[in-house]
């Protein structure tokens, strides 16, 4: 049968154009590919090229017409072997439109109202492993509970490897990596040129293909660099690709406010990644927690961003001496109980909160301390459960404010727990401005402990 | 890099300078493969123009000599990865034209059940890694996919192909760099098609001479006529051979064209109709193969069963991807996180 010629659409969202000229003459050969006519919209003249062989049987929009509607009809071909007679056999235009799939794309538009969305998961994180009586427990710097997460895990899984910049013979630009490539050799433990946005891309490649690499950066303020294969291939992959084709990968490293650093090596990055649906964002603070929640990061099958905070690699903490201490990604911790305010934070936050707690408590001010550790998923439930006790909360980050995790945080309790409040969500965060270099200003654009007490008498009425 | 030794059945060759015969055989695979993708590209323009593919559709017609003659080279087990102009290199790496197609109309039986569409899609049964938008990303991938071989010790070879718009994207030397540093197996095969939507190679490129991109990094290229597939079969032998010796990366700038616009919504004031019908008329890659098979005593009657064989596949592919259904709603959710 003759084949009917269609009015294209140049896009999505064309409705209909212009028939400017025909190129083709009824009675002329068409071979695949050939211009056959060519048709103008307001924003553009395109070609329609034939798709099938044959000969031009009838023009059926002749050239010049304006407004022709996508889809209809404008010439038919014959096939080899057919002739003007054949043309009888093509249906009426009105009729062909009724050929057209019933589900073509036009119709699903025009169908009833899209389908509700359905509701969202939300997974609740197991709690912490039990941590048996009498387990020794061992003091150890942060710095070193990192690179025994990373050891433990390498021993476990062959697949496990480090890579980035100084990360072997250097044994970490911070030590963190200290003897790792001693123990697991180059292959495993491999340094890189400076060149973030390439070792991000090669990482998440290898890791498309089911290795797990753990990728170094100096510090987080560099990963700005290699953000795109960050979040367009390594969060988005499994999505994109219907599940077929994830990537399991941690991108680890300091993060956040050194010491006078000034503006491009001092900058909280856990609002940016905690946006992102398909990463995973951890902001650890004591070092049990660095150390249990690096070896979950490992494991986990997702891209994690492991935010470290440089200013804490030499502190200590007891860590269980457990063969496998592995802590829940997704469930938040409270560090100290109070029944007066709850004070939500994270990493680096923590240790004002903790000092303004006890600062709060010589005034009878029983502050209830939340370390998030997990900053997507976020563990709302253990943040509702305080703040339904309290009635007050205070969230503390050395981020920026706007669209910061404690604006999320104060939105959460908002809808979750709006009719517990006593007095508004108050933020106490980094100041709005590039971290200055002198030192005065420095300590002025970061949070202090005497703004969280304020903040937290405030949320009181004290 | 020296230039390779002439070998034996390139002296044989009638004309001079050809690239080695194919077999009866080879030529018909190559015909097939590339009329597939051929009548493929063309069917979902037609789509795309009864709005049936939404969004971007970058059509692969004029450069299906390139995807079909590097695949000829590899073997099961070796990486594709590629850019946005992809459904080719799909097709090519063995992928079902009906999963290409539902996919392409974003319904469930398309590989990513619709959620990936024309830009994304991916085959781990294949080795197909996808399928990228971002123009160059796909370089840094491949490289790890190479990085992967090399870690695992196995003698595979992926294969990168980006166009000589990413050419000129900074991560392409990073990963150029350590390719060569840490002797990754990865082809980096450069499609100069010679337009970056519509930018032309001279008006974006320092350098037009893509085979040298890799030379402050020691890594060898060649420039390949990319419109005879017996050439980029030719070369991609000659690469995957240094690839498998653990030599390191190897660079192959393809020089092709192609004959649709950028993407369909391209009315492609950037040449001209006469450029694209010169090339069309004198170097397409389908009547390369077909004009020796005619010489080679094949029936124009045999061509055309063929021919008709490939459109049943590919009529058979539209009429699936018209009719699958949309993916549930339930899959909203699904696939974010493992």
């Amino acid at each position: 049968m003759p084949i009917q010629v269609l009015m294209p659409a140049l896009s999505p969202t064309m409705e209909k154009g212009n028939l400017a000229k025909w190129l083709k003459k009824e009675g002329e050969t068409i071979k695949s590919g050939d211009v056959i006519a060519e048709i103008e919209t307001d924003k553009a003249t395109m070609e329609v090229e034939a798709t099938d062989e044959g000969t031009l049987g009838r023009i059926l929009i002749p050239e010049g017409t304006a407004d022709v509607a996508v889809n209809t009809p404008i010439a038919t071909i014959l096939a080899d072997g057919e002739s003007a007679s054949d043309l009888a056999k093509v249906p009426a235009p009105a009729a062909a439109k009724q050929e057209k799939p019933a589900d073509a794309p036009a119709a699903p538009a025009a169908k009833s109202e899209p389908a509700a969305a359905p509701a969202a998961p939300s997974a609740v994180a197991p709690p912490d492993p039990e941590i048996p009586a009498g387990t020794e427990m061992v003091t150890m710097t942060i710095r070193d509970a990192l690179r025994d997460a990373m050891a433990e895990e390498m021993r476990r899984d062959p697949d496990v490897f480090l890579m980035g910049e100084e990360v072997a013979e250097y044994q970490g630009a911070y030590k963190v990596s200290q003897g790792l490539l001693q123990e697991f050799s180059a292959r495993r433990v491999i340094d890189t040129p400076i060149t973030e946005h390439g070792f991000a891309g090669i990482g998440v490649g290898a890791a498309m293909s089911g290795l797990k690499p753990i990728v170094e950066f100096m510090t987080f303020n560099f990963a700005m660099q290699a953000i795109d294969q960050i979040i367009n291939s390594a969060a988005k992959t499994l999505y994109m690709s219907g599940g077929q084709m994830g990537c399991a990968i941690v991108f680890r490293g300091p993060n956040g406010a050194a010491a006078r650093v000034a503006a491009q090596h001092s900058q909280d990055y856990a609002a940016w990644y905690s946006q992102v649906p398909g990463l995973k964002v951890i902001a650890p603070f004591s070092a049990a927690d660095y150390k249990g929640l690096l070896k979950a990061a490992i494991r986990d099958p997702n891209p994690v961003i492991f935010l470290e905070n440089e200013m804490l690699y030499g502190h200590t903490g007891e860590i269980p001496k457990l063969d496998d201490y592995v802590i829940p990604i997704g469930k938040a911790r409270v560090a100290r109980t109070g029944n007066h305010v709850t004070i939500i934070s994270w990493s680096m936050g923590m240790s004002y909160a903790l000092k303004a707690a006890d600062e709060l408590a010589k005034e009878g001010i029983e502050a209830e301390i939340v370390d998030l550790r997990t900053i997507r998923p976020l563990d709302t439930e253990t943040i509702v459960a305080s703040v339904r006790k309290t009635g007050r909360a205070v969230t503390v980050e050395e981020g920026w404010q706007q669209s910061g995790v404690g604006a999320e945080v104060a939105a959460r309790i908002m809808e979750h727990a709006f009719d517990y409040l006593d007095a508004p969500v108050t933020r106490v965060s980094g100041k709005d401005v590039p971290m200055p270099y002198a030192a005065n200003l420095e300590k002025l654009a970061l949070p202090s402990v005497a703004e969280v007490v304020a903040a937290a008498k405030a949320v009181c009425y004290r | 890099m020296a230039p390779p030794k002439k070998s034996a059945a390139n002296e044989t060759a009638e004309e001079q300078g050809a690239p080695p015969p194919f077999t009866r055989e080879q030529e018909l695979k190559a015909l097939r493969d590339m009329l597939l993708i051929r009548r493929f590209e063309e069917k979902a323009g037609q789509l795309y123009g009864m709005g049936a593919i939404g969004g971007f559709c970058h059509l692969y017609i004029g450069q299906e000599a390139v995807v079909v003659g590097m695949q000829m080279a590899l073997k099961k087990g070796d990486q594709v990865i590629t850019g946005y102009r992809d459904h080719g290199h799909m097709l090519a790496c063995g992928m079902d034209a009906k999963g290409v197609m539902a996919e392409l109309t974003g319904r469930r039986g398309g590989y990513s059940k619709g959620k990936g569409g024309s830009m994304h899609m991916f085959s781990k049964a294949e080795n197909f890694y996808g399928g990228h938008g971002i123009v160059g990303a796909q370089v840094s991938l491949g490289t790890g996919l190479a990085f992967a071989n090399r870690y695992r010790g196995n003698d595979f070879v992926s294969l990168a192909y980006f166009g000589d718009g990413a050419s000129n994207q900074g991560q392409v030397y990073e990963s150029f760099n350590m390719a060569e540093l840490w002797k990754l197996p990865v082809i980096y095969v450069i499609e100069n098609n010679r337009y970056a939507m519509g930018t032309s190679v001279t008006r974006s490129s320092a350098q037009t001479d893509f085979s040298k991109r890799g030379a402050s990094f020691n890594i060898p290229g060649d420039q390949v006529d990319g419109m005879d597939v017996r050439a980029v079969k030719a070369a991609a032998d000659k690469a995957v051979a240094w690839c498998r010796a653990a030599k390191g990366p190897y660079i192959l700038e393809m020089q092709t064209y192609r004959y649709r616009g950028h993407s369909m919504s391209d009315p492609a004031k950037y040449r001209t109709r006469e450029e694209v019908e010169k090339v069309r008329h004198d170097q397409d890659p389908i009547e390369q193969v077909r004009n020796r098979l005619l010489a080679a005593k094949m029936s124009e009657d045999e061509l055309k069963k063929i021919d008709a064989e490939v459109r049943q596949v590919v009529n058979e592919a539209a009429d699936f991807a018209q009719h699958d259904p949309e993916p549930d709603v339930s899959e909203l959710y699904t696939d974010v996180y493992r």
